[in-house]
């Protein structure tokens, strides 16, 4: 069952998609995945120099206890769970789900939530058409390596026309430090549905010298007029590295909504990324992250319109703590015929230790001329105007300072659609802000 | 018998350059003071300084509230103590709503344990933001963020109220002010007037002291106090303007600072 890293290639990620018995297909589409692997290169994200990091970390295969009830979760993982049990609920524990419900009532209108190495078997058609074909397995290194590792992971389908009130959440779950944790989470929304998803990455390693490798990906599907939103906050310990892309393919006049917390202690790399396809196609990527000890972080948003009149808007605001660097990228790519196109960026850094390093880069792509687009962005300490003022009231330096630095990430706290989420949120926050 | 406020021989610099040289000034509880003069004569650095602004130092003299030094205070403990300033120029501060802020505010005063209630302090709130005319969306808003000049000087009278201070500086309250709001922010201002509090109001017209009338005026030039008298003052110098007093005091150049 297990994969040594040393060995890691074709036969490997064959071997270990045999050993669980998946289906004739993923089995071939893994082999050539862990073929790539040997031979890509790595991504090279700007200024971040990820060769240096413990990447070959790929772990084992290591599946988690099935839950047959809630109750049967491990506490660290129910303590991450709404006082209220949600309709649509799936958890991964290390390589493996553990534990899905959907409720009646969304089973009967045809959605479908399911791991998605179930899903390979029992949705193979939807999965195959979808899987890894807007995060292509040959992108890069870490693609490949995702491609031919990925376990558990997710899988919503949301039929035509229908509409889930309450977001469909996600917990997913690691303390084992020798574990491949790799989840991919694959979101198909027919035409006209609309849906919120919420992703809960968090993790409990203790004291390791090992390192957890979190290589993830997701891809969401929203067909013409479907809206999704999909909102992410990730904390996991120093131990672990966070390997994050998303993706999004969207149609005529559907919409995606990304609202992410990337609140990693360890080193991270996330690329959250709206592909514009469809005429009247329009996306809104909101990200905070926050960096403390000596974490290296590169947070990349990007907007592709191809479609006429699409629109983006993109909001990255990071706060930076002691030596911890943070590459901000955000770019806008706005293609020949995507006529009428509205590309808007902006990105905030908050520096609050000398030695912290934040550098946000805005870049405007343009090959049509009838669109609009613009870019804001700065890098700056708290500003000691804000700061008198609020003192001129009677509120203390300290929390004058609280106040601004937490006001100036709630343009994307107060957006998070779950109130159990938003307060983790504001607890990790706490944490990392001291 | 001891003033309310009373300062001493005030001097202030920014930036290495002396403003304010000299300054005195003492006011009793119940009494409203008007600071008149042209612009760069140290009206604006005469607030900031007693407010403790981090750019201006204070190189001479004392600021006395109920006999304390302010000027020993760090800003907080001056607003905590009893002093208000209403600015010129109030700062926006994205993600702290209005509302948060206040009630930050009037906690900081109360102490721990001590804390406002959230039903009263909404009350009070909304009972204040009406007696403002304010539309009460501007609880939840942003701090100032968005707000018209004139939205943002409503803010500023609207926090005097609530927090309730022993002196209460006005600077250029009445700028970018239309005639009606002008007076709701008087009649704001005129409510708080009491026997215990006292007001310093800066200003360069005399309009606003239509509204608010002061019971003693103060023409400040080459940042010091060069003339003081009754509300008839500002009455001739809104009808006459500043020349008589420059040639009276033989004043040429009434700025200081001024590059």
């Amino acid at each position: 069952m297990s994969t040594p890293t040393t060995s890691f290639g074709r036969e490997a990620a064959a071997a270990l998609a045999r050993s669980k018995n998946e289906p004739a297909w993923l089995v071939a589409w893994r082999e050539e995945a862990g073929q790539w692997a040997t031979s890509l290169e790595l991504p090279k994200p700007e200024k971040t120099p990820i060769h240096r990091w413990t990447l070959d970390s790929l772990g084992s295969y290591r599946p988690g206890k099935p839950a047959a009830s809630l109750a049967q979760l491990p506490q660290e993982i129910a303590g991450l769970l709404p006082e209220q049990a949600p309709e649509a609920l799936i958890v991964q524990h290390n390589s493996s789900v553990i534990y899905t419900h959907l409720s009646d009532e969304l089973k009967a209108k045809g959605v479908v939530l399911s791991s998605l190495e179930e899903a390979a078997r029992t949705h193979e058609d939807l999965v195959s058409k979808h899987l890894m074909t807007i995060y292509k397995r040959d992108e890069h290194k870490l693609a490949a390596q995702h491609a031919a590792l990925w376990n558990g992971g997710v899988f919503l389908y949301v039929p035509r026309n229908v509409e889930i009130e309450h977001p469909v959440q996600a917990v997913i779950f690691a303390d084992d430090a020798e574990a491949t944790f790799a989840p991919h989470i694959l979101i198909v929304a027919e035409p006209n549905s609309r849906v919120s998803f919420v992703e809960n990455v968090a993790g409990s390693l203790g004291e390791t010298a090992s390192t957890l490798l979190h290589n993830g990906a997701v891809e969401v599907f929203a067909k013409a007029g479907a809206h999704v939103r999909y909102a992410a906050v990730h904390h996991m310990d120093k131990a672990a590295i966070d390997i994050s892309y998303r993706r999004a393919l969207v149609d005529n006049d559907a919409r995606i909504e990304w609202i992410v917390g990337d609140l990693h202690n360890g080193n991270t790399l996330t690329d959250t990324k709206s592909i514009l396809q469809g005429n009247g196609a329009s996306s809104d990527a909101k990200i905070i992250t926050v960096g403390t000890g000596s974490q290296r972080m590169s947070v990349t948003t990007q907007a592709v319109h191809f479609g006429r009149s699409s629109e983006s808007d993109m909001i990255t605001r990071a706060v930076m703590k002691d030596e911890a660097t943070a590459i901000i990228n955000g770019i806008t790519k706005i293609e020949k015929a995507a006529t009428k196109a509205n590309g808007q960026q902006t990105e905030k850094v908050l520096m609050l230790s000398p030695k912290a390093r934040g550098d946000a880069n805005p870049i405007l792509l343009i090959d049509e001329d009838d669109v609009k687009a613009g870019h804001a962005a700065s890098v700056g300490q708290v500003n000691p105007e804000q700061v008198y003022y609020l003192m001129s009231r009677g509120i203390s330096k300290a929390e004058a300072e609280r106040l601004i630095i937490y006001g100036f990430l709630d343009p994307v706290v107060s957006e998070i659609p779950l109130e159990g989420l938003r307060k983790q949120l504001q607890r990790i926050l706490e944490r990392k802000l001291g | 018998m001891s003033s309310l406020f009373e300062i001493r021989g005030l001097k202030s610099t920014i930036e290495g350059k002396e403003i304010l040289k000299g300054l005195d000034l003492s006011i009793q509880g119940g009494e409203v003071h008007a600071i008149m003069g042209p612009n760069g004569t140290g009206k604006s650095t005469l607030a900031s300084s007693i407010m403790g602004h981090p750019k201006y130092e204070v190189t001479e003299g004392e600021v006395l509230l109920e006999g304390e030094n302010v000027l020993e205070m760090e800003v907080d403990e001056r607003a905590r103590a009893g002093l208000f300033l209403a600015m010129q120029y109030p700062s926006e501060i994205t993600g702290v709503t209005n509302s948060d802020f206040l009630r930050s505010a009037i906690n900081a005063r109360r102490g721990e344990g001590n804390e406002i209630s959230l039903i009263k302090f909404i009350r009070l709130m909304e009972s204040k933001m009406k007696e403002l005319d304010m539309n009460p969306e501007f609880m939840h808003r942003y701090l100032n963020e968005g707000f018209s000049g004139g939205e943002k000087k409503r803010n500023e009278i609207l926090q005097m109220m609530m927090l309730e201070p022993k002196l209460v500086i006005l600077d250029e309250i009445d700028s970018g002010l239309d005639i009606d709001a002008l007076k709701i922010v008087a009649a704001g201002v005129n409510s708080m007037r009491s026997p215990e509090r006292g007001f310093l109001i800066i200003t360069h017209y005399q309009r606003l002291l239509n509204y608010i009338k002061p019971d003693f005026v103060h023409v400040m030039m080459q940042g010091r106090i060069v003339k003081s008298g009754g509300p008839e003052l500002a009455e001739r110098l809104e009808a006459e303007g500043y020349d008589w007093v420059k040639e009276e005091l033989g004043i040429v150049d009434e700025t200081v600072g001024q590059a």
